[in-house]
């Protein structure tokens, strides 16, 4: 395996404390070394006046699985004229815009120096097909997490106060569906959406099941921290979406206060709230729709237990999909396009429709500055994540364009300013008198540093720390002479010089030049042997799935390069 | 001792049983019994053990008859046909698994080919209706545990599905369905009386062709205008439009499933359309799903694979290469054979002889045609070579999607015949043939 001394780039690394300064940076067997370690044969690549970070990690995105290969199915326009010609040296086609091919999206995330993605939402009946995606995206190592916010077994025991059967369900589950981490979309609501249902703050009860989102969100947390999971919960809650939903947000995050996290990830948070965005809205109609950004980052910030990611609206024509159920129902009746609903037996649902966030919505654009008040009101971007939900809230090729933004206030003024209903957006929010500008070190925490440590994975992504995965982005930026046009710095991120993973040069001046084998990550938990639970998940199978049990689990020979993250709770 | 394998996925319809128990002679090499399995399901697993199977691909020559040639000729054979051929068309994909289809794609981007499945003289009028309407569906366990209304609609499972009534739809007890059957309504609409009609609590015998009036009687009724509905609508009386609507409008979880009565009678897409969208009218009061009840176990597969893969469910033309097209009635199989614009074709996991209009098929025989299939069947007896290949869920394993999209894992209960290969195999071998012929 080629060795690699990069040399001479601005380097950046939030866990190692590197602002920028000139570092070497060596990788040899696919991790990093110290540079002396490397032998004469090792290849340099001048970095000189570039920027050096880690390869990005994705803490939430949709890019696999079930609802999302719905969201290609059904939208053959997604592909018309938004598709790029396939390269010479692209081992397969590239399709699609908002919900691009596995190829495609493999591709792009490497293009932009990314080599992780952490898939939002697999439903574990659908595990199978989960995977078959991931062997087919190449170029990034994937995680996907579990629905579990409405599952039965987790409503039964959690409705008996039961978080040891509770806990070792999820850690079979875990091990059926080689899955990472307990993914909850709201919680109760739907379960509740099975009858066309919702619950839309954390004290609605579920039908037939009893129990509250609230009871659900706080026995999970305990679920997750008795089983010292990597990640903690990952957590899109109640009543997303509607004008005034910002006092259920919190009322949410408050679920977390007296909880601290049990595990040997080096995570500090239990709830990781993702796109928040579309949970920070006052206002009680469309009408008097307005940006409380601020009044959720007041509390955020006061609390060192939660992390959470933005998802941008970037304004782009996209496709919305999520195991929230009720939600997209909500949204066809909104916006009248076609509706794809996926309800999933004893597990989960979901819901895809196509939106188009339109520049001259005076919505959407104030979406679009809720977004990025958030990562702008956070006072640690360590705990404050760059994502778009892609695709919901934009594609994630728009990660370039939100780093402009949050680094140049002039970029996002000029946007402003050209809104055709500019000045009620100002009215409506607080961007405008926003004057921060995000540096290169805070860009690398919140995507890359922060991430890996949210997730639980910064023994393996996100720093040059020695001995973590040779992946590595250089970006055609001189941080000692940045360029006075901000389109420059959406330019140097979208295609990256070199993008290198597991030490193997795939991109080279924003092209895919090589080829190198994707890891599936997923996290086995050894738990108290508990004949209760395997008694309940032998009956559930029996009497209501429409599936045996011994077709359910992943088939090994249906994981493809799989690395696992062994806990044990029992020693 | 005779082994059982239980746990086995059948690989007959889109119900996809997996609740299948094998019995195996004690080398593993012959099937002796079948249980939990339909009359036609059984005949499949029977057929596996058959003395007479083709264990080597088949040459056509001069004088027309076949003869026995090795794998690497045939795969030689197909390579080369498929790097010569400007158009060339690969079909079929009904009755292999995911992972075939998986390498398929690869050839034919590679071959710059037609790549079309059974979905395109089926249910490619269903993806239409999606194409602009959606698709409001659920897991088949859903409808078990929650429907207490139930319409079959143009489709007739005790005859296509014969496991799909008990096992999902109208007998069985689920969570929220403890009585079964006597706890469901179950609303048959067919131009015929059939054994479903039979077992249904109230059959609408729609007048052939009609459905779409009807779907919109229905629609009328639930958006509150059944004054304006004529007495009689596609020969159904007012009366019953209005009992069935209010069965409908009551029920607490319903499912449709529709099949080939929709597609493929006048209006097809269409009629699915209007199905999505009372559906979706369904939904503005209470809890209503739809779903279309796919043919072979797993057709759901390539629409899936492909979709992932290049974004398209079917008719899909890579003949550019470097960017998928897809425009049903241009790119679509028929049409293009009506046109005579393939000149080659690869018939896999499905009879292109047997379903095929013949002026379509008489077109395809100009040119070179190679049937991959574990039998002998319409499409072998035409072609220029013939390769057998392991029957997927009986010998070989592999994903495959069932009707509501849930992908099953088939597993393997005897050894193909000596020699034979898989579908997967035998595309990957294919690809790298290509790939020495073009270097």
């Amino acid at each position: 395996m080629a060795e690699y001394l990069i040399k001479n780039g601005h380097v950046f690394d939030p866990i190692l404390g590197i602002k920028g300064e000139v570092h070497n940076i060596a990788i040899r067997d696919g991790k990093f070394v110290e540079p002396s370690a490397l032998t004469s044969s090792a290849k340099t690549i001048d970095a000189s006046g570039k920027t050096v970070m880690a390869g990005g990690v994705d803490i939430h995105s949709h890019v696999v699985g079930p609802k999302v290969n719905v969201g290609r199915l059904f939208r053959p326009e997604d592909k018309l004229f938004k598709s790029p010609l396939r390269q010479p040296k692209n081992a397969r086609m590239e399709m699609g815009f908002s919900v691009p091919s596995t190829f495609k999206t493999g591709y792009d995330y490497s293009r932009m120096g990314y080599c992780f993605v952490n898939e939002a939402a697999m439903p574990p009946l659908h595990s199978p097909h989960v995977h078959e995606e991931i062997r087919d995206t190449p170029l990034i190592d994937n995680t996907a997490m579990p629905v579990l916010g409405n599952n039965w077994f987790m409503l039964e025991y959690l409705k008996n106060g039961e978080i040891e059967n509770n806990a070792a369900y999820t850690a079979w589950l875990l091990h059926a569906t080689k899955g990472f981490a307990i993914k909850v979309v709201n919680p109760g609501g739907t379960e509740a959406w099975g009858w066309g249902l919702n619950c839309v703050t954390i004290n609605d009860p579920v039908p037939h099941f009893n129990i509250t989102p609230a009871e659900i969100i706080k026995g999970l947390i305990e679920t997750n921290e008795y089983l010292r999971l990597p990640h903690s919960i990952h957590l899109h809650g109640n009543n997303i979406g509607n004008p005034g939903n910002y006092t259920d947000t919190i009322d949410t995050l408050k679920l977390a206060e007296g909880y601290s996290p049990n595990c040997d990830f080096g995570r500090d948070q239990v709830i990781h709230n993702t796109h928040l965005q579309f949970h920070s809205y006052g206002g009680d109609s469309w009408l008097n729709f307005e940006s409380k950004a601020k009044e959720i980052m007041e509390y955020v910030n006061r609390q060192k237990n939660l992390t959470f990611d933005l998802g941008v609206v970037t304004l782009d024509e996209t496709t919305t999909m999520t195991a929230d159920g009720p939600f997209e129902h909500h949204l066809q009746s909104l916006n009248h396009l076609k509706w794809a609903n996926v309800d999933v037996e004893l597990e989960t649902a979901a819901g895809i429709v196509p939106y188009v966030y339109g520049k001259d919505v005076k919505v959407c654009n104030i979406q679009w500055a809720i977004g990025l008040e958030l990562a702008l009101f956070c006072n640690d971007p360590m705990r404050s994540h760059i994502t778009t939900d892609h695709p919901n809230a934009g594609p994630f090729i728009r990660y370039p364009r939100i780093i402009k933004w949050l680094m140049s206030k002039a970029s996002r003024d000029e946007l402003l300013h050209s809104f055709k209903w500019s000045e009620k957006v100002i009215g409506a929010t607080n961007i405008e008198s926003i004057d921060r500008e995000m540096s290169l070190y805070e860009i690398a925490m919140m995507t890359r540093a922060g991430t890996a440590k949210a997730l639980g994975l910064s023994h393996m992504y996100g720093s040059f720390t020695e001995g973590l995965a040779g992946n590595v982005a250089i970006y055609d930026l001189d941080p000692e002479n940045m360029p006075s046009d901000p389109e420059m710095i959406e330019k140097a991120f979208g295609r990256a010089a070199y993008t290198l993973k597991d030490g193997v040069i795939v991109v080279k001046d924003g092209d895919i030049v090589g080829d190198t084998p994707k890891s599936t990550i997923w996290v086995n938990v050894k738990v108290p042997e508990n004949k209760q639970v395997a008694r309940d998940v032998s009956e559930k199978f029996l009497r209501y799935y429409s599936v045996n049990k011994d077709n359910y689990s992943l088939f090994e020979e249906h994981l493809h390069n799989p690395k696992v993250i062994e806990v044990d709770i029992t020693a | 001792m005779a082994k059982v394998i239980k746990d086995v996925g059948c690989p007959y319809c889109g119900a996809c049983c997996d609740d299948v128990e094998v019995t195996v002679s004690d080398d593993g090499k012959k099937i002796l019994e079948v249980a939990n399995v339909c009359a036609i399901g059984a005949e499949i697993f029977k057929h596996a053990s058959r003395e007479d199977r083709v264990k080597l691909p088949r040459m056509r020559q001069p004088d027309g008859t076949y003869k026995d040639v090795s794998y690497t000729e045939a795969i030689d054979f197909t390579a080369k046909m498929l790097v010569k051929a400007k158009k060339p068309l690969i079909f079929g994909f009904g009755s292999t698994n995911c992972e075939a289809m998986s390498s398929a794609a690869k050839v034919a981007e590679k071959a710059g080919a037609v790549l079309d499945n059974c979905a395109s003289i089926c249910h490619g009028s269903s993806f239409l209706a999606m194409f602009d309407n959606g698709y409001p569906s659920c897991t088949l366990g859903e409808t078990k545990n929650r429907a207490d209304v139930v319409v079959y609609w143009g489709s007739n499972p005790a005859h296509a599905h014969p496991r799909h009534m008990s096992r999902y739809a109208m007998f069985p007890r689920g969570f929220f369905t403890g009585k079964g059957v006597m706890g469901r309504k179950v609303i048959t609409v067919d131009p015929r009386f059939t054994d479903t009609a039979r077992v249904s609590d109230i059959h609408l015998q729609v007048k052939q062709g009609h459905d779409y009036e009807l779907f919109n009687a229905f629609r009328m009724v639930v958006r509150g205008f059944e004054a304006d509905i004529p007495d009689v609508v596609a020969g159904i009386k007012k009366e019953q439009i209005l009992e069935v609507a209010e069965i409908m409008k009551n029920a607490r979880f319903g499912t449709i499933f529709y099949g080939m009565g929709l597609c493929h009678s006048d209006g097809r897409n269409h009629n699915v359309d209007e199905a999505i969208s009372l559906t979706r009218d369904l939904n503005e009061t209470t809890k209503w799903t739809i779903m279309a009840m796919r043919g072979h176990y797993n057709i759901t597969g390539p629409g899936a694979v492909w979709s992932w893969q290049f974004g398209f469910p079917y008719c899909l033309d890579l003949t550019k290469k470097n960017m998928a097209h897809m425009n049903p009635g241009e790119t679509s199989s028929i049409d293009l054979a009506m046109r005579d614009e393939i000149d080659a074709f690869i018939n896999i996991g499905t009879d292109a002889g047997a379903h095929f209009p013949i002026e379509a098929v008489k077109h395809i025989k100009k040119h070179p045609m190679v049937t991959i299939d574990p039998n002998i069947c319409m499409a072998s007896e035409i072609s220029d070579l013939h390769i057998p290949v392991g029957i997927v869920g009986v010998e070989v394993a592999g994903i495959v999607y069932r009707m509501d999209n849930v992908p099953i894992q088939y597993r393997k209960v005897i050894d193909p015949p000596e020699g034979v290969i898989s579908d997967e195999e035998l595309f990957e071998r294919i690809y790298q043939r290509m790939c020495e012929l073009e270097a």
